[in-house]
């Protein structure tokens, strides 16, 4: 059976973002690092784009590497995690 | 039995350089007592608990002390009243929640996504300007020409203070932030210097945001002056007043040491110079590491709330906490190889920007302007070489060059 | 037992968060033979909380919540094809496509299902929906953005009330039915459930506590178009969603040999799978929400979670005794989860049950947000977190160490009286 969520596409893949809740205390440091795809929501619940462009790479590296408690997980499909 | 006297030698000026060997030490207790009465907390994980203690509490500003003058109206009236003003209306990284939450949310309100990033395309200009400056010169004071300049101008104008003020206050923002350095303020001259600082900074920021009221621009004083955050009132006079003496000495004195503290680091690690050099986009994990390997800000000193046990330890109800940010980054169990500076590391939760309730509001800006700094310096300075041994500032909470000199075969 | 002196083919079946994790730790672990991911649903492995939550508001697509991978797998994927026996004296899991896997290891991860509405007829009518795959989740959203006159909500659980804050958020009419006294009656109490309950009211939700659907009219032409509580009120609505929790995956197991019921697959404190006399099959571990396992924080008990961290850390134990590595310690992380509604965090570590009183440790539930703290016999059991989540690591600690209960004073933020309560469990 083909995998239907790796088939070849003309855009690079998006890339994908994981943020672990449990351990996101809301600093929202990626907020100011990649306004597009992270924000708060009322008063401390993340919400975050777990597909952003692949063109939005560094700014996606910067919310990475920016958050305190070391929530975010990002992997760039074909080239492996930031 | 612990060496009770090492926080005495971290506090020691001739240990600024290099106090790591005495974190090293502490760290043998996770928490240890000092002979005067002192907590010091320096493995990450007893720095990780304590920060996130609600028993851990930040109101450690002793009260306002303002000299007499002689004359019994202002010794018996009016100095009262003031101090009474001050004292309930202290800058918020001295206060606790609800106060603290609620004044932060304000600024936080004005501190937006839109007004950083608008900071960050301006760091990367004032860089190029400030580097542009020196164009022809064979050296440069890191600390002087950039490390100190480019922050002070980010945060005179993201608040809204005219940037040609700031030799007015230059000097009262160095002496404010001496509040942040342990035992500066048992000494009754320096509370009363301090005292007249705040005063004369108070007067500074009342007439300014007068100003804004009368005519609020877009910037955060015009912001906290004439704007409520949703669900909080607008912010009082005095808290108004507080608030914005914080913004700007902590706009000061913070970002200055992480730049000139990063510069040097890279100094002494060539092949990571090198690296940045080829690679300017490698710069954020650069900052990152530097924040845990020799961060700006080292400790905080907090106070134990009612008594807490860590570790096998009591520390008793009244007792001051030093949370060692500094000690924690070298902690061989909570990083692999601690003392090697590696950017390129995984899993840094360093407490650069300390942690918990009172994380770093600025945090954003010192980072857009870090690495702005950062990658010129690392694309632009040709053939740097550290012109002797960097002369440090007197703090040891806040620490780093007082200067930085390289020498350079100019800059591109 | 070394990974490399070891038989290597190893089978996850069940290729959610748990089934990627575990394999991901396998392989982290030193494992390096074959490997094999069996799912019976069509995707790589992707994450399951936004589709109750952004993916209905339409800020996310269903399809964009691929999980990365941690670790580059080489795995072989067996995607839509679901396992449907297990014959361990022969070490083999059989497949719906007929086909059949050998294994040296395997990991059971197969996780839930969204429980159907008891009437099949019913719970077929278009226009009645279950939420907890990708096209669960697209088909919501699909009939939410068409608008809706009113959507009704079967379950006041956490998927319950997720549903009925994503409804508010668009402004569609919803109403949520739950038998018991308040919503999250079972996990938080009716004392605190009564807060969230107030909360969802305040923002638009039409609660109906204590009473129940007793049945699904439809239009004739196979439409749903009211429901009829119990005590004889009904509910005008277009769209359904059952919201009555999950069923666990565990039917494929039932001539295995192993213990495993509708409650889930047993195993020991390692992570070994059990058969029914109670030995463990160490060639087999199970991980995430099928694994019903003793917890040693809670004296023991068994207990199945359905918890996403859990998923991650007990898939990264088993994973690792899969490999060959043994525990120095029994799998017993604090439970976590979270969940936001209108906007508001809940987040909360530990478990309730069983709790005899709470307090609220931080904050005020007046303000919004508070933290409250469960205890049983005198020791910290669990804290529940509203909008106050920067104070729940301390209280962690408090629940990982079984501290006494009521948990400390003196703090900063904190209520002046430590009034213990009932909780109120139903």
């Amino acid at each position: 059976m083909p995998d239907p969520d790796s088939q070849a596409t003309p855009d690079p893949s998006p890339l994908r973002v994981l943020v672990d809740l449990n351990r996101c205390q809301a600093y929202a440091q990626c907020c100011y690092a990649a306004p597009a795809h992270f924000a708060i929501e009322g008063r401390e619940a993340l919400f975050y784009d777990p597909a952003p462009p692949a063109g939005m790479r560094a700014e996606i590296e910067r919310a990475r590497i920016s958050c305190p408690v070391q929530a975010i997980r990002v992997e760039v499909p074909g080239q492996g995690l930031l | 039995m612990a060496d009770a006297t090492l926080l005495d030698q971290v506090k020691d000026p001739k240990n600024r350089a290099d106090p790591y060997p005495i974190f090293a030490r502490l760290r043998a207790n996770p928490v240890s007592r000092q002979h005067d009465g002192t907590y010091v907390a320096a493995t990450h994980a007893a720095v990780a608990s304590l920060i996130s203690d609600p028993r851990i509490s930040s109101e450690t500003l002793p009260p306002a002390k303002r000299p007499l003058t002689g004359n019994p109206f202002t010794d018996w009236v009016v100095k009262p009243i003031r101090e009474h003003i001050t004292d309930t209306h202290r800058p918020f990284i001295f206060r606790d929640p609800p106060d603290h939450d609620a004044l932060r949310a304000s600024v936080m309100h004005q501190f937006t996504r839109e007004r950083v990033q608008a900071m960050r395309k301006r760091s990367d200009r004032l860089v190029a300007d400030l580097l542009n400056e020196k164009c022809g010169a064979r050296e440069i004071d890191i600390v002087d020409d950039l490390a100190y300049p480019l922050p002070v101008t980010v945060i005179c104008e993201l608040f809204g203070v005219p940037r040609e003020d700031e030799p007015k206050f230059h000097g009262w923002a160095t002496q404010l932030a001496t509040a942040l350095e342990p035992d500066s303020l048992d000494d009754d001259a320096v509370r009363a210097k301090n005292s007249r600082c705040f005063d004369a900074i108070s007067a500074y920021m009342a007439e300014l945001i007068a100003e804004k009221r009368r005519h609020p621009v877009d910037d955060m004083l015009s912001g906290l002056a004439n704007e409520s955050a949703p669900g909080i009132g607008r912010m009082g006079q005095y808290d108004l007043i507080a608030t914005s003496i914080l913004m700007l000495v902590a706009g000061h004195e913070t970002t200055v040491n992480l730049i000139a503290n990063s510069v040097l680091t890279l100094m002494r690690h060539p092949e990571a110079l090198e690296r940045l050099r080829a690679e300017p986009g490698w710069a954020p994990r650069v900052l990152e590491e530097v924040q845990r390997f020799d961060p700006p800000v080292q400790f905080r000193t907090r106070k134990a709330l009612a008594e807490i046990e860590i570790d096998g330890i009591t520390i008793p109800e009244g007792a001051p906490v030093v949370l060692l940010f500094a000690a924690a980054g070298r902690d061989p169990e909570a990083y692999a190889e601690p003392d090697r500076f590696d950017p390129d590391r995984h899993d840094n939760r360093h407490f650069g920007f300390g942690g918990s309730l009172h994380y770093c509001v600025g945090a954003p800006l010192a980072r857009f302007e870090t690495e702005a700094a950062l990658a010129a310096l690392a694309g632009r300075l040709r053939n740097p070489r550290l012109a002797g041994t960097p002369p440090y500032r007197p703090g040891a909470a806040l620490r780093g060059p007082q200067h930085l000199r390289l020498a350079i075969d100019g800059i591109a | 037992m070394s990974a490399a002196a070891s038989p290597d083919r190893a089978v996850v079946v069940g290729s959610g968060l748990a089934g990627l994790r575990g394999a991901e730790a396998m392989r982290r672990a030193g494992f390096t033979g074959s490997l094999t991911l069996v799912g019976a649903e069509a995707h790589r492995p992707y994450d399951r909380p936004p589709l109750s939550k952004h993916v209905l508001t339409g800020a996310v697509a269903a399809d964009a919540t691929t999980l990365p991978s941690l670790v580059p797998l080489e795995a072989e994927w067996r995607l839509g094809t679901a396992a449907t026996g297990l014959d361990r004296k022969n070490a083999r899991v059989h497949l719906a496509d007929g086909s059949s896997l050998p294994y040296d290891r395997l990991l059971i991860a197969t996780g839930t299902r969204a429980r159907a509405w008891p009437n099949p007829h019913e719970g077929r009518l278009a226009g009645v929906h279950t939420l907890r795959s990708r096209e669960d989740a697209a088909a919501l959203r699909g009939a939410l953005a068409a608008g809706q006159r009113r959507v009704l909500v079967i379950g006041g659980g956490f998927i319950g009330c997720e549903m009925a804050s994503a409804c508010a958020a668009l402004g569609i009419p919803v109403t949520l039915v739950e038998p018991s006294a308040t919503p999250l009656a079972r996990v938080l109490g009716t004392h605190l459930g009564d807060v969230i309950g107030a909360m969802h009211a305040a923002r638009g939700v039409e609660m109906r506590c204590g009473t129940e659907v007793e049945w699904l009219e439809d239009d004739g032409r196979g439409r749903v178009v009211r429901a009829h509580l119990a005590g004889g009120g009904h509910v005008e609505t277009d769209l359904v969603v059952v919201a009555l929790g999950a069923v666990r995956n565990t039917e494929w197991l039932a001539d295995s040999g192993l213990g495993a019921d509708a409650g889930g697959l047993d195993c020991d404190a390692d992570g070994h799978a059990l058969d029914s006399e109670g030995r463990a099959d160490t060639r087999i571990a199970a991980a995430g929400d099928v694994a019903r396992f003793p917890h040693p924080l809670y004296d023991g008990r068994r207990v199945a979670l359905e918890h996403w961290g859990h998923a991650v850390a007990q898939a990264e134990h088993a994973g690792r005794l899969l490999a060959g590595r043994r525990p120095d310690r029994p799998y017993a992380a604090v439970p976590t989860f979270w969940s936001t509604q209108h906007g508001i965090n809940i987040k909360s570590v530990g478990l309730t049950e069983g709790a005899d009183g709470f307090v609220i440790a931080q904050g005020s539930p007046k303000e919004g947000r508070f933290l409250a703290v469960y205890g049983r016999a005198g020791r910290c059991i669990a804290a529940l977190s509203i909008d106050c989540a920067r104070w729940l690591p301390a209280y962690a600690a408090q629940v990982a160490a079984r501290a006494p209960f009521p948990p400390i004073r003196g703090a900063t933020d904190q209520p002046a009286d430590l009034a213990v309560l009932p909780p109120g469990f139903p």
